[in-house]
């Protein structure tokens, strides 16, 4: 286990520096000339002029992304230009909102979509089976921001259960509770798409599972019920639907993005879309660089868990 | 194995030279029956008229309704669906929301579909060459994708057009580069399983270049995956290119788009739901036909798949 850890590790590790090729990158997409999208239109010419020197904007394009590399794993991400904040002190408190908020939706998914997938293949073609499975085609079709507005207008506009946006921080005078009354219905529509995907992968899955010769055997034995499904079916259904949880934790984490801009919830999604309004290029990078950062390692520890599971994966 | 599918025509006529010369009962058989089992489905057949139907809609709307798609009414503000002529209603600006709808669905379903196409038709360029060249060449090409993978989709999207002025090239732009490698990896594994086949042996054999190999022998055969693929995706991305529309990253005011349309509803949820409601709704019904359609074409294309 340990050594595959180390090796997936070090195999991650080009990549890490393509993506911060690729952030490095974003910046000379952006129109118009460097200095002025980092300083803002308002510096003077020789504010400019300086920020080109010390940037190294007059060098080569491999110079500059050394020193910016250098810089940033230093932590250094430079200054926000909208509010000329390190970006740093920026970035990482919001970050742990948006953990909270992808957490929590993850949690969500997984347990709604594994249930639901399960009542659903054990009651095949059932009046239960059939509507569920259309209402996850409804959920994973529409678009999650939208969901999020339908939810807010039926759950906070007309029946008042809940609030519709803001909240402000974790120790707010609302204590645990409050996170947990404002993370509802984010979290639910983060979730929802995820879920459905995952209910469809695990109801076809458990369905193969009971079909197979070996089930067929332990039930002729008089196998119970939950022995059966415990022993038998469960596990032997579970890999393709780890990795498909795991491939949704991308889907999480970009619906998450919009899910904030939606709900106004202080993580980095409403970071990068205020900063996106405000052509604020270094949060955009630094915002960008740690979420992919968190989704490289997200990857590693489901393979972690697959490894776990299905112990012929070690030896690949 | 080898066909070159289209589900379009079932004559012969449009078939390459190469297999003009067995054109045997079987392969017009088998055609028949994949557009058999395509007719017999029922939800992909209603998806597709559906899906036509939209894209006449948005084509002729012009025609369509009395009202043009950014004339504002001042006297005619939040009007609920049906109240003064207005079938679907109006906006917090008095603008007719079918007119909205209809012009809009233009830029939502295109930004839906050419990146698709696009990156469709790269992402199976590269993955061919990848797949067929092996070697050197297919790991550079296949690490450089590996890069974009390790980013959330609409993340990278998000950041790529964020850096970018917003516009719907930038979208299609954005859209397109995180796609490509999606179809860079189906195309190449799909080369893989072809290359090791003896009717590629026997053209090389033949004395075939290696790019008349690639293009006449493993093209076709990769072509079709590739298809299935794109039209399972243009669901998803309609909602994905909506969603950068509603982050403000598309068309700019006053200019109506989906997306665009459900962020402008929001400022008014409370007095007037269904100015976000129902662009919404056009989002959902267009990315359920599309999904719908694919699963269609797959099923019609590979008998096996009985289940998702």
């Amino acid at each position: 286990m340990a050594a595959f850890l180390t090796r997936r590790l070090l195999g991650v590790l080009p990549v890490i520096v393509g993506v911060s090729i690729v952030i490095f990158l974003l910046i000379q997409l952006a129109p118009g000339d460097a200095a002025t999208v980092l300083l803002g239109p308002q510096a003077s010419e020789a504010a400019r002029q300086e920020l080109r020197h010390t940037l190294g904007l007059d060098q080569s394009l491999p110079v500059q992304y050394f020193a910016w590399a250098v810089r940033t794993l230093s932590g250094d991400f430079g200054r926000s230009i909208a509010t000329q904040l390190p970006v740093a002190t920026l970035v990482l408190p919001r970050f742990v909102n948006t953990l909270i908020l992808t957490f929590g939706s993850l949690l969500l998914a997984v347990v709604i979509g594994y249930s639901v997938g399960l009542f659903a293949a054990l009651r095949a073609h059932s009046l239960f089976d059939r509507a569920s499975m259309a209402v996850a085609l409804l959920a994973g079709s529409a678009p999650p921001f939208w969901l999020g507005l339908m939810l807010v207008l039926l759950f906070a506009i007309r029946l008042h259960w809940l609030p519709v946006s803001g909240m402000r921080e974790i120790a707010g005078p609302g204590g645990g509770l409050d996170v947990m009354r404002h993370l509802i219905l984010p979290a639910v529509t983060t979730a929802l798409g995820p879920a459905a995907i995952i209910a469809r992968i695990v109801r076809s899955s458990v369905i193969e599972a009971l079909g197979r010769p070996h089930v067929r055997v332990a039930r002729a034995k008089g196998l119970t019920r939950a022995t059966l499904l415990k022993r038998h079916v469960i596990l032997n259904a579970l890999p393709p639907v780890i990795t498909i949880t795991g491939l949704q934790l991308g889907y999480l984490l970009g619906g998450a993005l919009l899910t904030e801009v939606v709900f106004a919830w202080p993580g980095l999604g409403s970071l990068l879309y205020d900063s996106i309004t405000a052509r604020d290029l270094p949060v955009i990078q630094a915002t960008t660089l740690l979420i992919a950062l968190a989704f490289v390692l997200a990857n590693i520890a489901v393979d972690m868990v697959n490894v776990a599971l299905d112990p012929r994966l070690r030896e690949a | 194995m080898s066909e070159v599918s289209s589900l379009g025509g079932t004559d012969a006529a449009d078939m390459p030279p190469t297999e003009a010369s067995h054109p045997g009962p079987v392969r017009s058989d088998a055609r028949l029956w994949r557009l058999k089992s395509f007719a017999r489905d029922r939800s992909a057949l209603v998806s597709s008229v559906l899906l036509a139907a939209v894209v006449m809609a948005v084509t002729f709307a012009p025609v369509i309704g009395r009202y043009g798609p950014d004339e504002a009414d001042n006297l005619a503000r939040y009007a609920p669906m049906g109240v003064g002529g207005h079938l679907l209603g109006t906006d917090q600006q008095g603008r007719d929301m079918l007119a909205r709808l209809l012009f809009g669905g233009r830029v939502s379903l295109l930004i839906g579909v050419a990146p698709t196409v696009i990156a469709g038709a790269t992402g199976l360029g590269l993955g061919l060459v990848a797949g067929y060249l092996r070697g050197l060449v297919d790991q550079i090409i296949m690490r450089c994708l590996d890069v974009v993978f390790a980013f959330p989709m609409v993340l990278l999207a998000i950041a790529i057009a964020g850096s970018m002025r917003p516009g719907v090239l930038t979208e299609i732009i954005a859209i397109t580069i995180v796609l490509i490698p999606y179809f860079a990896r189906l195309a190449r594994t799909a080369t893989e399983g072809v290359v090791p086949m003896p009717f590629i042996e026997a053209a090389r054999a033949a004395g075939g270049t290696r790019t008349a190999i690639m293009l006449r022998y493993v093209l076709p055969n990769v072509f079709s995956p590739v298809v299935v693929y794109a039209t399972t995706l243009m669901g998803l991305m309609i909602v994905v290119g909506s969603g950068l529309s509603f982050l403000g990253l598309g068309v700019q005011p006053p200019t109506a788009d989906w997306g665009a349309m459900v962020a402008e509803g929001r400022v008014v949820l409370r007095r007037a739901p269904h100015v976000t409601v129902l662009p919404g709704c056009a989002i959902l019904l267009v990315s359920l036909a599309f999904n719908f359609l694919g699963d269609g074409i797959r099923d019609a294309l590979d008998p096996r798949t009985i289940r998702r």
